[in-house]
């Protein structure tokens, strides 16, 4: 079947086009941070300005800790929850069950910036405000549903049986939950919080709305400064944050299967 | 145990309460109380802060409906949401194919990841990066004509066309991820019976391969769709001042007019219209589990 190859070289080739259409556009970005012209002009002169001129701005690094601190708690207190949560789900038979499972789909499925600025609106009429505690709030509630999905795909392959032993050898529900199921689900909960650590780190839409000037993280912070105009130490920040994302996913790949593999 | 059903499963909600209700509680506080404040804030003619005069109105929905500015711009933000779900589809489902069809063990899973790696990178950032390229003076600008023996200018930056590609570079791996997970359920040798009983490849294609995907084709493009039509970052950093859809008028009423009663009904009527599209699509969605 000679057609049938040349039709499988075209579909070959067709996938590493759309690669360069997916990953193109980052590459250039990386390199005109290490390009000294800051117009981007060319030809290519390699410098590191760029990423030494970050450290000199403190808004950028205020904002940048604000994130990994606020991606953090986010991910603690999101793991725990969810972890909770989905054991529950798993264990328990109720009435309502399907209810409380469907109601994880809102947070995934509304665009952010209907979440967004209703927490904004609600946040505000509490007295809650603007702020890192709003911002935390919103983070958790996002990241939430991703986690329990994530460590109740996980708990679908552990053997209720395994409780069933450990509880009639005389464990007790506690010892039963950290000695027995815990690590099995392990894995899960682990790729459950790296997912939480993205979801939060990468937040753009909602921490824009809840944020204020000084209480802000680098997403939004690179947003404001998007809109003043181009700098090359944008592309070495947004450098920095590709990396630092795409290297988190590839490491709850790890943990976590996301094709489906036959 | 006494409880002879399942083994492992017991039944009540009480003993599952304590586990449930710290996920939940915060979920209500930082997701539906926020929306359900939002709907309530839409009938408001103010904030109910500082001890501001309020009373309650129908004026933003009516602003919505009598004035056409609002309408027309979500209808483009619906358009837009279309050609993006369009693009998404034409470009994502052939890859989505090759991957599940012609590409086998660990090329297929390295790709797979490659693909929807980025999905998962900034989204901010990714469109950023495209600013670069397609301004002039930019990468594509100076690559082409480096290339072409005519001087040709291009400068798609502030523009509709660099509004869908940004969109359709941030969203295509949604696609290729769901076409992938119905395509690769598809028995192989169900295509093999068609070829062998006198089908040729288009209508194996037509009437086998596309049906059968057919969950992850609507299960992508709810997907994509619904945040595309909510979508006010990406106007405004590739579009400029053609930039303006339905999200950024919303995102003007927050941050710059300071209207937020009038923002929630624009909000909420979003809201509304994401919900049909979403309840459209749930039958097919719940299918493709």
């Amino acid at each position: 079947m000679a057609t049938t190859r040349i039709l499988e070289w075209v579909g070959r080739f067709y996938v590493v086009l759309l690669l360069g259409f997916l990953y193109l556009p980052i590459i250039i970005m990386a390199a005109m941070s290490f390009n000294a012209s800051p117009f981007y002009q060319l030809p290519f002169e390699w410098t590191t300005d760029w990423y030494a001129s970050l450290w000199q701005n403190d808004q950028l690094i205020a904002a940048t800790w604000n994130s990994i601190e606020i991606a953090i708690i986010t991910t603690l207190i999101s793991t725990v929850l969810g972890s909770m949560a989905s054991l529950a789900l798993y264990r328990y038979e109720f009435r309502g069950k399907k209810v409380l499972q469907a109601l994880l789909f809102p947070p995934i499925a509304i665009p952010w910036l209907i979440t967004g600025t209703a927490m904004l609106i609600f946040f505000f009429g509490v007295g809650i405000g603007r702020g890192l505690v709003a911002i935390l709030l919103g983070h958790v509630a996002l990241a939430l549903p991703y986690v329990i999905v994530v460590v109740s795909a996980r708990l679908q392959t552990f053997a209720p049986e395994l409780e069933e032993a450990a509880r009639s050898l005389g464990a007790n529900q506690w010892q039963v939950t950290m000695r027995v199921t815990l690590p099995w689900i392990m894995p899960g909960v682990i790729a459950g919080g790296l997912f939480a650590f993205a979801v939060s780190f990468d937040q753009f839409v909602v921490s824009y709305f809840l944020s204020t000037p000084g209480q802000t993280t680098l997403p939004v912070e690179i947003y404001a400064a998007i809109r003043k105009g181009f700098t090359p130490e944008i592309n070495a920040v947004s450098t920095i944050i590709i990396v630092v994302s795409m290297a988190l996913m590839l490491l709850t790949a790890r943990f976590f299967k996301f094709g489906g593999e036959k | 145990m006494a409880d002879q059903l399942a083994i492992g499963s017991r039944r009540g909600l009480k003993p599952a309460l304590p586990l449930l209700l710290p996920a939940y509680l915060w979920l209500t506080v930082a997701i539906f109380l926020p929306l359900s404040a939002m709907v309530f804030f839409s009938f408001m003619t103010d904030l109910p802060l500082a001890g501001k005069e309020w009373t309650f109105t129908l004026g933003n929905y009516a602003a919505f409906f009598s004035q056409s500015l609002y309408s027309t711009l979500l209808l483009s933000s619906l358009r837009l949401g279309l050609e993006v779900t369009l693009w998404c589809v034409v470009i994502g489902y052939p890859a989505a194919y090759v991957l599940a069809k012609v590409l086998k063990g660990r090329s297929r899973e390295a790709i797979f990841l490659l693909v929807i790696l980025p999905f998962w990178s900034n989204g901010l950032v990714r469109i950023f990066s495209w600013a670069m390229v397609l301004r002039e003076g930019g990468i594509l600008d100076t690559a082409l004509n480096a290339v072409l023996p005519f001087k040709i200018n291009i400068d798609l930056m502030y523009s509709y066309p660099a509004v869908i590609i940004g969109l359709v570079h941030s969203y295509v791996p949604y696609m290729v991820l769901t076409c992938y997970l119905t395509l690769q359920a598809i028995d192989d040798s169900l295509i093999e019976a068609g070829r062998s009983l006198g089908a040729s490849r288009r209508q194996v294609l037509w009437r086998v391969i596309i049906p059968l995907s057919m969950p992850g084709l609507i299960a992508g493009a709810a997907l994509i769709f619904v945040p595309v039509v909510g979508s006010f970052m990406e106007p405004r950093i590739l579009g400029g001042r053609t930039g303006t859809f339905y999200g950024t008028v919303i995102e003007d009423q927050f941050v710059a007019v300071f209207n937020w009663p009038l923002g929630a009904a624009l909000s909420f009527i979003l809201l509304a219209v994401v919900l049909i599209i979403l309840a459209l699509a749930a039958p097919v969605l719940r299918r493709a589990g």
